[in-house]
């Protein structure tokens, strides 16, 4: 087992694994904020231009945007246990699971580029290639401008945390963790489900919502 | 030192110095660059905001040349782009970073007896994103120049003004993140890693008030980053977001960028309060009046400060009824402010008062910033706000709160912690001549500007109708007598890394952990991790008798 000593301004590696969980949780805070304020500029205009958000959100690509939640509370799931196993310092088994949850981002990523290319081919993709017409033109551009942003902004952070759980899953596969130390594991964990929780919002407000009441 | 100091010891020069952390970890460039050491990283940040503040300071001194005649000597354009340089500059690359990325990063950790910030690798992050923000607004303004001014108030920053809108917002942006990752890093440092006894009631001032700061950075900074996003966004693919003649709402971005910029508003005089609740005990020698009230208020700044964004917004087409509580909700913040100067004075109140430097610029801080804050609240005062919205009034206002208020405390904790950070005694004397100069400067500066924005002249504008001239040539002769107390520092300062006597540990017999540690401090601060007895502030009238060293 490797020999892990705390970095010179924390007394014990506890207070080290307490005050990186503690540091991610205050980014995390911000985060919200983060995409506070394109839930909040998504709010204001929905209540500005109903009729044109329903109706644009009527051409929202419903399937894959259910398959894809889906498979990102699968990966949620994976690395819930990931973590538990990295609590008993399995190694080996984190590192499979976390293989695989950033698989599973990696497909959600990949529907995800489908969707967009779909997007791209009927025109709804504001400023660059925008075919709508009719009155609610503009509140559907606005609403597509929005829906990019969010679940671009979205598809960024799950990059991020693919990338994050492959390389603790490298890690954890070379033994760098102990039942002692896997604090990295356990913030990448924390990461991970906010990624998930961000869409579990953004899923009602971007393919529920014009469907509802028709 | 000085004659009504006698009491202060300072060593003449002694064999050798110990290690500090200037000596240790080698004195390359590349053990600069690559260092963790927030003390060594506070440094190259004052260094980078000094550079920032005398060339916003430049840009300052060509707008009052052009207004000291009414035609000015500018094209209209060229003014333009001056004072958005300078108040570009100003807000967002040298009083938001100002002091809580210099003496906070730099006496945080030694206040609450730590070794290092949290997270000193993301410490060191966050200069280089500092950095390179600071590169590419200076390329922005240089290049093309901005014309905004530093709100880049919609639709005229998405679809009149020039091209380089995008770039100046992309170094706000990426300023943006430098500004969350040292809150982030504060907030972890100040719950997890005090030293043993320190309780939250001994935490110093000064560590309650960059606390509260962070909050604020951490919770208002990402909403200023999606709007400039947002506004990004609107520019590049000409969709109506904010612009009316696209279909978007001008109003939501006011409200966004307000939701920050109240906020930061507080960033930027926060900190402030806390140098100057150091200051003021330790040249008072008494204790601070009401601790626990000075450091609830500077929490309870952070709460209000999310609530009256909109007072920035009376005459851009709100409701009456929102505009009233909105203006109400103002008249709350004062609540704090006046706690704080109240409790200020209290403490000097009977105090054994020493004139040194870093207290006249404490006191000058509490002249200014009372002034500032009384003007606050006509302008709080919807009546009178619509009368002075958009006029020099509105100028004055806030230079005295940012300029009369942030500065003079940056430079009252400047001078407090010198012989801390450096080892070194400036000069007594031309310090406090400075600290004259700047106060006298200030008030001949900006004085008139409150006088001339109720006789009804307009900000923004190159030129303006000859009956101002007269207080406009006051202002500008003032603003000369600004520039040069404010450049004096460089060189007393400067000379004293050089010539100045070494301090001893403790030179203004002050309390509190920064000061038990040897000046300038070792590599890890402190040779043992203090614990924490007594609560912050316990002077007496008589300082405590000290060694050679100044140990007490
Ligand atoms: C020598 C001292 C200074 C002078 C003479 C000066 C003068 C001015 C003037 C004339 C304006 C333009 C007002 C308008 O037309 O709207 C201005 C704006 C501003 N100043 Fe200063 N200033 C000084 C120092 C400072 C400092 C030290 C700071 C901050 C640390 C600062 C922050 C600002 C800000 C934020 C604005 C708003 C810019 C805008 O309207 O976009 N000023 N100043
Ligand atoms: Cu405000």
């Amino acid at each position: 087992m490797p020999d892990i000593r705390p970095e010179p301004q924390y007394a014990t590696l506890e207070q080290q694994a307490d005050v990186a969980v503690f540091g991610m949780w205050i980014f995390l805070a911000t985060e919200v904020l983060f995409f506070g304020g394109m839930l909040f500029a998504y709010t204001v205009y929905r209540g500005v231009y109903p009729e044109g958000f329903a109706e644009a959100g009527r051409h929202t690509k419903i399937v894959i945007g259910t398959v894809n939640t889906v498979i990102l509370l699968t990966s949620s799931f994976v690395v819930a246990w990931a973590v538990h196993l990295a609590e008993r310092g399995r190694g080996r088994g984190v590192a499979v699971l976390l293989g695989v949850a950033a698989l599973l981002g990696t497909v959600f990523l990949g529907l995800k580029g489908f969707e967009y290319y779909q997007e791209w081919h009927e025109g709804l993709v504001p400023g660059l290639r925008f075919e709508e017409t009719g009155p609610h033109a503009h509140a559907m551009e606005l609403f597509y401008l929005l829906y990019f942003m969010m679940t671009g902004v979205h598809g960024f952070h799950v990059t991020i945390g693919i990338g994050l759980m492959a390389t603790m899953a490298v890690r954890a596969w070379r033994g760098a963790f102990s039942s002692a130390y896997h604090t990295p594991v356990e913030i990448t964990g924390l990461y991970w489900h906010f990624v998930d929780i961000v869409w579990i919002f953004l899923y009602p407000l971007i393919y529920l919502v014009g469907r509802s009441g028709g | 030192m000085t004659a009504t100091s006698p009491d202060r010891a300072v060593t003449a020069r002694p064999a050798a110095q110990p290690p500090n952390y200037l000596t240790e970890g080698g004195s390359t460039l590349r053990s600069w660059l690559l260092t963790h050491d927030h003390k060594r990283i506070a440094i190259l940040y004052a260094l980078t905001i000094t550079v920032f503040f005398f060339f916003g300071g430049a840009a300052a001194a060509m707008i009052r040349l052009n207004l000291v005649t009414p035609p000015g000597i500018f094209a209209a354009d060229t003014y333009n782009r001056l004072f958005s340089i300078h108040g570009i500059v100003m807000v967002w690359f040298f009083l938001i970073p100002s002091i809580p990325n210099t003496l906070g990063n730099f006496l945080l950790p030694m206040m609450i007896g730590a070794k290092d910030l949290a997270f000193p690798r993301i410490n060191l992050l966050s200069w280089y994103l500092f950095v390179a923000a600071g590169v590419v607004a200076l390329f922005a303004v240089i290049a093309g120049g901005v014309d905004t001014g530093w709100t880049f108030y919609t639709p005229f920053s998405t679809m009149y003004s020039n091209s380089y809108v995008i770039l100046a917002i992309s170094a706000v942006f990426i300023s943006g993140f430098s500004s969350i990752l040292t809150g982030l890093n504060f907030i972890v440092t100040v719950h997890r890693l005090r030293a043993p006894g320190m309780t939250w009631y001994r935490l110093p001032i000064f560590v309650w008030s960059n606390y509260s700061t962070a909050i604020i950075l951490v919770l208002a900074t990402p909403v200023l980053a999606i709007t400039l996003a947002l506004l990004a966004v609107e520019r590049l693919l000409q969709v109506g977001i904010f612009d009316p003649a696209l279909g978007g709402d001008p109003l939501l971005f006011q409200h966004l960028f307000w939701f920050y910029s109240h906020p930061a508003v507080y960033i930027m005089i926060l900190p402030g309060f806390g140098v100057i609740s150091e200051v003021v005990p330790c040249f008072s020698r008494k204790p601070i009046f009401g601790y626990k009230f000075v450091a609830w208020a500077s929490v309870s700044f952070t709460a209000v400060s999310f609530l009256v964004w909109a007072h920035h917004m009376f005459v851009a087409g709100m409701s009456v009824y929102a505009a009233l509580v909105f203006s109400l909700l103002s008249y709350i913040i004062a609540v704090p402010s006046a706690i704080k100067v109240f409790n200020w004075t209290a403490t000097l109140h009977k105090g054994w008062i020493s004139f040194d430097a870093p207290m006249l610029y404490a006191l000058g801080f509490i002249g200014l910033f009372t002034t500032g804050g009384l003007s606050g609240l006509f302008t709080a005062n919807l009546a009178f706000d619509v009368h002075v919205t958009d006029t020099y009034f509105v100028v004055a206002h806030f230079h005295y709160i940012m300029v009369g208020g942030m500065v003079s405390a940056y430079f009252a904790g400047l001078h407090f912690w010198w012989p801390k950070i450096t080892g070194r005694i400036y000069h007594e004397w031309w310090a406090r001549i400075a600290a004259l100069l700047i106060f006298v400067g200030f008030n001949l500066t900006f004085f008139p500007q409150f006088i001339l924005g109720y006789l009804g002249m307009e900000r923004r504008y190159h030129s303006y109708p000859p009956e101002f001239q007269f207080w406009n040539i006051l202002s500008s002769a003032g603003a000369s007598i600004l520039a040069l107390g404010y450049v004096m520092p460089l060189f007393y300062l400067t000379w004293s890394l050089y010539r100045g006597q070494r301090a001893g540990a403790n030179p203004w017999a002050a309390t509190g952990l920064e000061w038990t540690t040897p000046s300038p401090p070792p590599k890890h601060n402190f040779d043992k991790t203090p614990t924490v007895t007594r609560p912050p502030y316990q002077y007496r009238p008589e300082p405590e008798p000290q060694d050679a060293q100044g140990h007490a």
